[in-house]
């Protein structure tokens, strides 16, 4: 089993103020990772950081054993869906459509086998009566699953989501999560970045805790206790057995 | 039907329906992309930022494409640039920049008074179009959009979802000059027609109609060059009939066509929704 990320000695500030400070870690491939931390602990951060979207201070990041250049277009990545202008005149099909394009290289447009492939992602999704709608007209879960089919498209080996279950319904939460196992089992390694503590055991394989520094990484069962929970939200513990963490 | 009689006769005047639907048509193409990238009041700054190199040029002797394209690109440079080394605001930054080279601008054209004519500039006149300038107007035509056709996907993908674009390694701030180079060179070869102050119409409005028409970003660049084009038609006929200024007249075309759209648009239009409106009123 190969490396999918590492992440050595990593620094990252923004305006000045540190928000990620020294985080260490190697994935395997084939794993589901959930990225938990109360807010501010820099977990959209590192995601963006690892992916060379912000610029980081110090450390360094290797992805399949190979630097972030030579592997960008093995990764797909699932912003977070407040950062998008969903009036843009594009339907869905032409959305997961654009995850054909960073392998058609410059000047070239999307084909019949592109556009055949981009409807079968969708299909997988569920979302293929819709493909001819403009995206703004969908669901919060209808648009994220569109936006996983376009993730699909890219055909990576990498996928990180940026809090793909906010604000979405049960059954598209449903249909994601199975995907995403389903990508696991395939090989392909999944990040996912999550605020929402309840179901983090059914859903992940391994857990990075972040609150700025790294508080604790490894399988669920080691990482999700209540001692090392506590230290990164720094909650009373009460809370948590509420939302179910085992004591 | 004397203006087509009129337009047989007169050089002049073919020049000038030539020119102006050129110009309709690559304003049509670039303001879609500028204003789904929020940035028309940047298109509005460069128009007005040409000016001093319009000036410079007269000065140096040279064609005012040169001044123009030069201080255009610093207008979207220095812009830029403030706004990403201080915490001025984006659209506070565009008003300095360019108000500071507009009125630089009206300094040296009325010092170097000789030949050039501010209202010229400030607000064209379509039928004093020479040849050079239709050649000019076709040439950065052409070069526009067949910059626009080749990299219509990269294009696309840095409006939409710019970090999409960034994670898998397209150089998005390149893309983004490139399209201030466009932009520049649109609102040049739009001087003689609209002229400086109302090229921002030319390149806003006949876009927004069309998104209000359409979902598709092919079509919406096909629908805005149309009535780019049109307006360009409309606003010459008028003005050369009635002896009307031809950038004012063309940019209350490009607004009747908007204002059509923007109550009868099928999915967009003001009228339908207040009939979907009453509708579901009458359901419930």
């Amino acid at each position: 089993m190969g490396k999918a990320l590492t992440v050595d000695h990593l620094h990252v500030s923004y305006y000045g103020k540190e928000v990620i400070k020294d985080v260490s870690f190697s994935i395997n491939t084939g794993k589901l990772v959930g990225i938990i931390g109360p807010n501010g602990a820099g977990k959209s951060t590192i995601m963006k950081a690892t992916l060379g979207l912000i610029p980081k201070d110090k450390g360094n990041v290797r992805i399949l054993e190979k630097p972030l250049k030579a592997v960008r277009k093995k990764i797909a990545y699932v912003p977070q869906r407040n950062n998008l202008d969903w009036d843009f005149p594009i339907n869905v099909i032409d959305t997961v459509l654009l995850g054909t394009y960073p392998h058609l290289g410059l000047m070239r447009r999307p084909n019949a086998k592109q556009k055949e492939w981009a409807f079968q992602c969708l299909k997988e999704v569920g979302m293929e009566d819709f493909s001819k709608q403009q995206i703004g007209e969908l669901s919060g879960g209808q648009q994220q699953r569109v936006f996983l089919a376009r993730a699909l498209a890219q055909k990576a080996e990498l996928f990180f989501l940026d809090e793909p279950f906010v604000g979405i319904d049960v059954s598209s939460e449903t249909t994601i999560i199975k995907i995403l196992k389903n990508l696991c089992d395939k090989g392909k390694t999944v990040l996912v970045v999550h605020h929402d503590l309840t179901k983090v055991e059914d859903y992940f394989d391994e857990l990075i805790l972040l609150n700025k520094e790294l508080v604790e990484y490894g399988p669920v069962q080691q990482v999700f206790k209540a001692e090392t929970i506590s230290q990164a939200y720094q909650a009373n513990l009460s809370i948590l057995k509420k939302v179910g963490v085992s004591m | 039907m004397e203006f087509i009689q009129d337009l047989m006769n007169y050089g002049f005047l073919q020049k000038a329906l030539f020119t102006s639907i050129m110009v309709g048509i690559l304003c049509g193409v670039i303001g879609c992309f500028i204003i789904l990238r929020g940035m028309a009041l940047m298109g509005d700054a460069i128009s007005h930022a040409v000016l001093p190199g319009v000036a410079i040029s007269f000065m140096l002797g040279i064609n005012y494409f040169y001044g123009a394209v030069v201080m255009g690109l610093l207008t979207a440079i220095g812009i830029g640039y403030i706004s990403q080394n201080s915490r001025v605001k984006s659209d506070s930054s565009i008003g300095i920049v360019f108000s500071a080279f507009f009125a630089l601008g009206v300094l040296l054209i009325t010092k170097a008074s000789t030949a050039i004519d501010l209202t010229q500039i400030l607000f064209g006149n379509v039928l004093s179009v020479r040849t050079s300038d239709m050649w000019l107007t076709l040439i950065i035509g052409a070069i526009v959009l067949l910059i626009v056709i080749l990299f219509y996907k990269e294009f696309l993908i840095t409006t939409f979802d710019p970090t999409m674009a960034q994670a898998y390694g397209l150089p998005v701030r390149f893309i983004h000059y490139v399209i201030m180079i466009l932009l520049t060179l649109v609102t040049v070869a739009s001087l003689q027609t609209v002229g400086v102050i109302l090229v921002v119409a030319m390149l806003i409005t006949p876009a927004s109609t069309a998104y209000l028409l359409t979902n598709r970003l092919s079509t919406m660049i096909f629908l805005s060059a149309f009535f780019g084009a049109l307006s360009a038609v409309i606003g010459l006929y008028f003005s050369s009939e009635y002896n009307l200024s031809s950038g004012a007249v063309i940019v209350l075309a490009t607004t009747s066509i908007f204002i059509l759209a923007f109550i009868f648009s099928p999915k967009q239009g003001i009228l339908w929704r207040m009939i979907r409106e009453k509708k579901n009123k009458a359901s419930i």
